[in-house]
């Protein structure tokens, strides 16, 4: 059965969609069909990471207006093939994000695929609540710093109150992705601990991405950082997480890891 | 800054993540309703006093200190000399 799944942290800048772009990847890398779909009306991004940017006909907007069909407006990925993007309008205001259109839309995606990643805006707006409406396990992507952790204890709280699920009466799984760590400087106290978030978020951990060159260059490439750069640290983190969103156990193979290898096995305890 | 003074320096982690936690555990009940408890406590406080005597309402500040597990709501009320009625402690 397809699985809804909301990209979401309330503030912005915290790697939304450079999250988005690597999960989807890494799920579709791993044989599933997925689906990842830009909620950010009027700043669409997704495109852009992903490197589709030029071949973007139809939006999301399009489709609930009715004026291009879904098949229509999905972009195929060129490196993989059961990867695809609906990407968000660029002119249109959110306004345009109806109740009953993103429902029909998901709706649709949801007979297609097994994963649809909604990549929400920032804040508490449409975008953002709709992005979530519909979903059944929610990464919250958090930073290590007190205005991030603050907005993604919001965003929770609308995760538990304002989703279709949470009406039913039903739980939105929730998982903590930490980014843009920095081990050392979490050591010296200078920033928050993984500890330190999961105690105050106390939601569980699903991946800790460490702050890393690698992800800016893939996004200056047009490439989810799983496929333009697969063996660095934020990649095997993305991946780990994709594992275990899976539901697969993950088999330890801290030893080889060396210092990152210390990061991961502090998310036993 | 000296050396010492930077070996002395306190790591600034442990203050954010108590910071968090208190206001978390305020916002987590008080986001929705009751957000401005503080602007009704003032309101039907001043409106108490009023009922007694006449009190500029720039002669009273209102303060909330929210703690881990203390609240403190202080209020600062200053008295005119003129006010009727009032006498000082025998």
């Amino acid at each position: 059965m397809a699985k809804v799944l909301v990209v979401t942290s309330g503030k912005g800048g915290v790697g939304k969609t450079t999250s988005t772009a690597a999960l989807g990847a890494a799920l579709a890398q791993s044989g599933q069909k997925v689906a990842v779909v830009d909620f950010d009306v009027g700043l669409r991004n997704l495109d852009l990471v992903m490197g589709a940017e030029r071949r973007v006909v139809f939006d999301l907007v399009n489709v609930i207006k009715g004026d291009a069909r879904l098949d229509q407006a999905l972009i195929r990925d060129k490196r993989i093939e059961t990867l695809h993007l609906l990407p968000a309008s660029q002119t249109r205001d959110k306004d345009n994000l109806t109740e009953e259109g993103v429902a029909r839309v998901i709706a649709g995606l949801r007979e297609k695929f097994d994963w649809i990643i909604c990549d929400s805006p920032a804040g508490i707006e449409r975008g953002a609540t709709m992005a979530m409406r519909h979903a059944d396990v929610a990464v919250v992507v958090t930073n290590p710093e007190v205005s991030s952790i603050r907005d993604s204890d919001r965003i929770i709280g609308l995760l538990d109150s304002k989703t279709e699920k949470a009406e039913k009466g039903e739980q939105v799984e929730k998982h903590l992705l930490l980014t843009r760590y920095d081990a050392a400087r979490a050591q010296r106290g200078e920033i928050l601990k993984v500890e330190d978030v999961l105690d105050i978020l106390s939601i569980p951990l699903l991946a800790i991405v460490p702050e890393s060159t690698e992800v800016l260059r893939s996004s200056n490439l047009g490439a989810p950082v799983t496929l333009g750069s697969p063996n660095s640290a934020p990649a095997r983190a993305y991946c780990d997480a994709v594992r275990k969103l899976k539901g697969e156990t993950l088999v330890e193979v801290q030893k080889q890891r060396g210092l990152f290898g210390k990061l991961f096995a502090r998310r036993a305890a | 800054m000296s050396l010492f003074g930077f070996f002395k320096r306190q790591t600034s982690a442990p203050v954010a993540r108590e910071r968090l936690q208190v206001l978390l555990a305020h916002e987590r009940t008080v986001v929705g309703p009751h957000s401005d408890l503080v602007a009704i406590l003032r309101e039907e406080i001043m409106a108490v006093i009023a009922k007694h005597m006449a009190v500029p309402q720039d002669k009273v500040q209102i303060k909330m200190d929210r703690g881990a597990s203390v609240s403190t709501l202080e209020v600062d009320i200053e008295i005119p000399a003129s006010v009727v009625g009032l006498r000082p402690a025998a």
